[in-house]
């Protein structure tokens, strides 16, 4: 390689420190969307890059379904702790207690959907006028076509067929009163680039990305974490597996992938020889083609 | 996604931005499909999608040019209505493709495209030869300064994988190309996307083509020299002060390295004050720099106490960009709404922003046989123009013929917020 030429990680990082800065200078009240899975994990630890010396100015927000892994929680607030920065939590419980919801019934339901609901009131009662994301392009053909600043007007709504070009690295943040935008960082990153860079970095994860005992059930060629809240069908039964989350989101649609990969090195060598992407073993995607297209239009993450 | 990666080779991958550019039916979005099948870089879910979709289609074939199909409205009509992107890696590359449409009516996507792109792929169906959107795909690629073009001859198939046939498309093309672009790299690739024909594997079918497949050439073209390393350029972005107690007196310049080679101990100029200084370091969260270029996100400090912010620019002391309030531009039009005469516009230009009006269009340009129109009164969308604005405040640039970042800058409507054209600087 020649001598200065950068990396691919070190020129995603780059731009991801970049885009944050932009964020933080664009608008007044920035924050970043932390659901607790490795990709925000990455967008904290990026954001600390962008600003250090001084701490991350912006908050971190979770949108608490109120159905997590416990170890996602755990490791939220030692996070928290560590960076010395300030958590919001907003909850799905709350929306359904107040009915701003109603939850889902059946054998499928999910509090996932839901999230967008609570997700735009916490945005609307905070005045966030910025929300950034860990989405990445590659992981959903809908995710391809949007934009690193994305527009969100005043009910949350993206609108795909009117995105603002976006040229060379002149992010335009410029909206009326009551719209939004959502900013996506490492929308340029590979799964695979998020785990060299957690690798290269030396980053900590919540444990459960790493193998370990669970009861699970399998469900339509998923392996699903039994949990008090998921309902079975009488013909499915708990099984004892060693398992590792691939995605960290709501246990009600988080498969698991069955596995022995205990460290960073395994995982990427876990991924390099795996045939289904990430999204595959994501229940929420499955619903429709066009499942995660409908769900952005409609303020989703 | 190949099981050869290992996690050591993985650290020392470049990365390369390439745009592609074809006509309806040129076999873009199969030529992309095909990349990525014969890269191994599609996952089984995803190819049982589109064996599913294919045969939903009564095609008996993978339709490769399902894999990237992208938004509802899209796999209805059947066409690309928007930029995407797509990313494959090999060992030696990780790569970032962005997917544009070619119609005529959406020049401002393949614009979007190539702003960010050190490579580009004109795509040309071999049994039309160089047609009117082969000139404007080219001339597009040629005024937003991608330094490498590789034209994809596809279909040759179809032809009967003649060599005369080959020869005599890129006898065409240079006829054109060394009219508008003579300096830049242009490679030549007969290909066939539904075979897989000198993609990522040779064809045997054409021996009398010896040179690089496609996927060799995106592999091995230099890419080392694609930033400005000559001309110091540092928009600053962001000024951090911490304020803690460990850390009272800090007060560091955040950005991105826009051109030159930064070191600590060199002579700077601040702009707009013009306030001469020095580096004292460059910072980032793990360790001081002893150099620094672009494209990286650093962080300055600076050894006199000035007062900068976002929108000032740190530059080589003896080595100033150009300052004026007078800009004349390349711009390209985006947006329903005509261009103006006399029209007042937010300019935003490195990390500043300033208002302008448009004093003069000095001519649009017919992007097929490179005529100028003028006098003009209004700019459409897709439409290509000579503008020269009026700024509220001097811009410090470069002719974007010099540099990419310091050189380009967007035109912003001041009532709806929309983006409306791209600029390059002449």
């Amino acid at each position: 390689m020649a001598d200065h030429q950068l990396t691919h990680l070190k020129e995603l990082e780059s731009e991801a420190i970049y885009i944050l800065r932009e964020v933080a200078a664009q608008f007044e009240r920035p924050v970043l969307l932390f659901s607790g899975g490795k990709d925000s994990i990455v967008l904290v630890h990026l954001s600390r890059k962008a600003f250090f010396p001084a701490l991350i100015p912006f908050p971190l927000l979770h949108i608490d379904t109120g159905h997590n892994f416990i170890e996602t929680l755990d490791f939220r607030d030692w996070l928290v702790k560590e960076i010395r920065g300030r958590l919001i939590v907003g909850s799905v419980q709350e929306s359904i207690d107040t009915g701003r919801v109603v939850e889902e019934k059946g054998i499928n339901a999910s509090r996932n959907v839901l999230q967008t609901v609570t997700l735009l009131d916490t945005i609307e009662k905070f005045k966030f006028d910025a929300a950034i994301g860990g989405a990445r392009r590659d992981e959903e053909k809908a995710r391809a076509k949007e934009r690193i600043f994305s527009h969100r007007d005043e009910f949350g709504q993206w609108d795909p067929k009117n995105q603002r070009p976006e040229l060379w690295n002149l992010f335009n943040g410029r909206k009326h009163l009551g719209e939004h935008f959502r900013v996506f960082p490492i929308s340029n990153w590979t799964e695979m680039d998020v785990w060299q860079y957690i690798l290269a970095e030396n980053i900590d994860l919540p444990n459960i990305y790493f193998t370990h005992e669970r009861d699970v059930f399998y469900r339509d060629g998923i392996w699903l974490a039994a949990a008090p809240f998921m309902q079975m069908k009488p013909s499915e039964a708990v099984e004892r597996r060693s398992v590792r989350c691939r995605t960290v989101g709501d246990i009600t649609c988080t498969g698991l992938t069955l596995s022995t990969a205990d460290t960073v090195e395994d995982i990427i060598q876990e991924i390099a020889a795996t045939r289904v992407t990430e999204r595959g073993g994501r229940y929420d995607d499955k619903r429709s083609e066009a499942a995660m297209e409908d769900r952005k239009k409609e303020g989703y993450f | 996604m190949e099981a050869s990666f290992s996690s050591k080779a993985y650290l020392d991958m470049e990365l390369l931005r390439f745009t592609t550019a074809g006509s309806v039916d040129d076999g873009k979005s199969t030529l992309i499909g095909r990349l990525l099948y014969d890269s191994k870089s599609i996952f089984e879910d995803q190819l049982d999608a589109v064996k599913r979709a294919s045969l939903q289609k009564g095609g008996d074939f993978l339709n490769l040019a399902l894999f990237t199909d992208g938004l509802r409205a899209e796999r209805e009509q059947g066409i690309t209505i928007d930029v995407a992107y797509r990313y494959f890696a090999t060992p030696k590359r990780k790569f970032i493709i962005a997917d544009t449409p070619g119609h005529i009516q959406y020049t401002r996507n393949m614009v979007t495209g190539a702003s960010t792109a050190s490579a580009a792929i004109v795509l040309i169906d071999a049994r039309n030869g160089v047609i009117e959107q082969t000139h404007r795909h080219a001339f597009i690629a040629s005024l937003l300064g991608i330094p490498h073009i590789i034209v994809c001859i596809n279909k040759m198939d179809l032809v009967g994988y003649r060599q005369d046939v080959f020869d005599q498309i890129r006898l065409d093309f240079k006829m054109f190309s060394d009219r508008v672009f003579p300096l830049h790299d242009i490679r030549f690739i007969p290909i066939s996307a539904l075979n897989g024909d000198n993609v990522v594997k040779p064809s045997i079918r054409m021996p009398w083509y010896n040179a690089c497949t496609l996927l060799n050439t995106l592999e091995t073209i230099p890419i080392d020299q694609d930033h400005n390393f000559v001309n110091q350029r540092f928009p600053v972005q962001y000024v951090i002060r911490p304020e803690s107690d460990e850390h009272h007196d800090y007060r560091g310049y955040a950005g991105c390295i826009a051109g030159g080679i930064f070191h600590p101990g060199d002579p700077v100029v601040v702009l707009p004050s013009g306030i001469k200084s020095k580096i004292v370091s460059i910072d980032t969260l793990n360790n001081t720099l002893t150099e620094a270029f672009p494209p990286m996100s650093v962080t300055l400090t600076l050894e006199d106490d000035l007062d900068i912010s976002r929108g000032g620019m740190i530059t080589g002391a003896y080595d100033l960009p150009t300052e004026s309030s007078e800009v004349e531009l390349m711009i390209c039009w985006m947006n329903p709404k005509p261009l103006q005469m006399k029209g007042r516009y937010t300019v935003k230009h490195t990390t500043n922003e300033v208002r302008c009006k448009v004093e003069e269009i000095i001519y649009l340009l017919n992007i097929s046989t490179l005529d100028t129109i003028a006098p003009v009164d209004e700019i459409r969308m897709n439409d290509i123009a000579r503008i020269r604005i009026r700024t509220t405040k001097p811009l410090y640039y470069d002719p974007y013929s010099l540099n990419r970042i310091t050189g380009s800058l967007i035109l912003i409507d001041e009532a709806t917020n929309e983006t409306l054209a791209a600029g390059m600087i002449v």
